[in-house]
């Protein structure tokens, strides 16, 4: 199949997508990567008046030093943002996440914005950020916004991004000399997680000082594992004590049930996963 | 409906085309049906199978999944350029030397992954080329001789 037709543009700077945009209103898609939305275009899922192609706003590619932060590009390509030293020492569950992202092709067209503003309960990008304490900042008409992680991704599909908005960058404070490990559980290569869970551990001689842990799928939504969190300060870096603590993993979850597995397996799998993700974060 | 079409300028193995595309123009359709490199194929049409791979601006890409007029301005090497002067590229022959197909239907986007998986990883162990085609489905099932002959392109007999 090929998409129904639209009118294409493809501005150069920010600001005049977001004029472009302004002036289609919901009539227009933004086009970031294309690896989520062409294939939606191409079933016929949604058949836009116009799509909006940032890929020529150079602006909003790259990686760079912002002090406590870094900051992402929308427009970073999967593979550039894997590929990026800043990323890889202060931010490299990320680095990890993206390393079991889709397939090699989809890593060189797919972008990071792109990815977490399509919001997708099952991406592998949105769970690392939330547990990184990413924050998102979007541009409109009226100027530029920044929200939480946990106010970005909103339910399915939909974060809080505003129709005459785009998503400019997101800032991720620096986790350096944290372990990390990205745990994803598929059944068949280069697909979405059943349930992948995301964790950063700053550890000191072997004892847990800090951990941050985000879970995929697991609703509608990204979710932080706060509980997990609380629990592993503090604890060894033993198989015993983390497996403790990666027991409250699922603890208020409503994930999905589907063909892959119903809600209670999902549950299992992500006390499982934590465990896994985080003796692996901890180097243990 | 009435719909312009837009002007292109996209290099394909080595020529510079410029054509006028309707904005919703798959690449795969462009360099199939106005350029005539066939050697690219059209698969499963989902972005799952990767047997429409070709190189865009150096990386691989499912050509399936990127719009013609993403690609103005660039860069494009299809299955169809990789020969020189009767000489097949390495990773040809030695698809041809390990007999890395069975139908055939894959093998282009396979080549053109394998060289940039290759590109990108000169000396890769079977599991990272393994994964590094895990973006390209074989329906033969035919993993076995792919894996062979991107090791033999690599230089090793491992």
């Amino acid at each position: 199949m090929i998409p129904a037709q639209f009118e294409y543009a493809a501005p150069t700077t920010v600001e005049e997508a977001v004029r472009l945009l302004a002036e289609a209103g919901d009539e227009a898609k933004i086009l970031a990567g294309g690896q989520s939305l062409l294939p939606v275009l191409r079933m016929r899922l949604n058949a836009p008046e116009m799509v909006i192609d940032l890929g020529r706003i150079e602006a909003l590619r790259g990686v760079r030093d912002d002090g406590d932060a870094i900051v992402v590009g929308a427009m970073t390509t999967h593979a550039d943002v894997h590929a990026d030293p800043l990323v890889r020492e202060h931010a490299a569950l990320v680095t990890e996440a993206v390393s079991h992202l889709a397939d090699p092709q989809v890593r060189h067209r797919g972008t990071f914005g792109g990815a977490l503003a399509h919001a997708d309960p099952a991406g592998d990008l949105g769970a690392p950020a939330l547990a990184l304490g990413a924050t998102f900042t979007m541009v409109g008409p009226h100027g530029s916004r920044t929200v939480e992680g946990e106010d970005f991704f909103e339910d399915l599909f939909t974060t809080a991004l505003a129709e005459d908005e785009i998503l400019t960058e997101i800032r991720i404070p620096k986790h350096t000399g944290w372990g990390a490990h990205y745990e994803k559980f598929v059944r068949v290569a280069h697909q979405w997680p059943i349930v992948a869970v995301a964790a950063a551990v700053r550890a000191e001689g072997g004892t847990i000082a800090e951990a941050r842990v985000g879970l995929t799928n697991m609703g509608s939504v990204p979710l932080r594992a706060r509980a997990v969190e609380d629990a592993l300060v503090g604890k060894p870096a033993t198989a015993e004590a983390v497996a403790e603590a990666a027991a409250l993993a699922a603890d208020g979850t409503q994930p999905p049930s589907d063909l892959n597995g119903d809600a209670d397996y999902r549950r299992h799998l992500a006390t499982v996963l934590t465990r896994r993700a985080v003796l692996a974060a901890a180097g243990a | 409906m009435s719909r312009t079409t837009v002007p292109v300028t996209i290099t394909v193995d080595g020529t510079r085309y410029t054509d006028e595309v309707e904005p919703r123009t798959l690449l795969v359709h462009y360099l199939r049906e106005q350029v005539g490199k066939v050697g690219t194929v059209v698969g499963c049409d989902t972005s799952n199978c990767g047997a429409c791979t070709v190189h865009l601006d150096g990386r691989s890409v499912k050509s399936c999944n990127v719009l013609a007029v993403q690609a103005d301005g660039s860069e494009i090497t299809t299955v169809e350029g990789l020969e020189k002067d009767g000489v097949l590229h390495p990773v040809q022959q030695a698809f041809h030397d390990c007999h890395g197909l069975q139908c055939g239907y894959c093998t282009p986007g396979m080549i053109m992954q394998s060289i940039d998986l290759l590109n990108e990883n000169p000396d890769p162990s079977e599991e990272e080329i393994r994964s590094g085609l895990e973006g390209n489905l074989c329906r033969c099932t035919g993993y076995h001789n792919i894996v062979k002959a991107v090791q033999q392109a690599a230089g090793g007999a491992r």
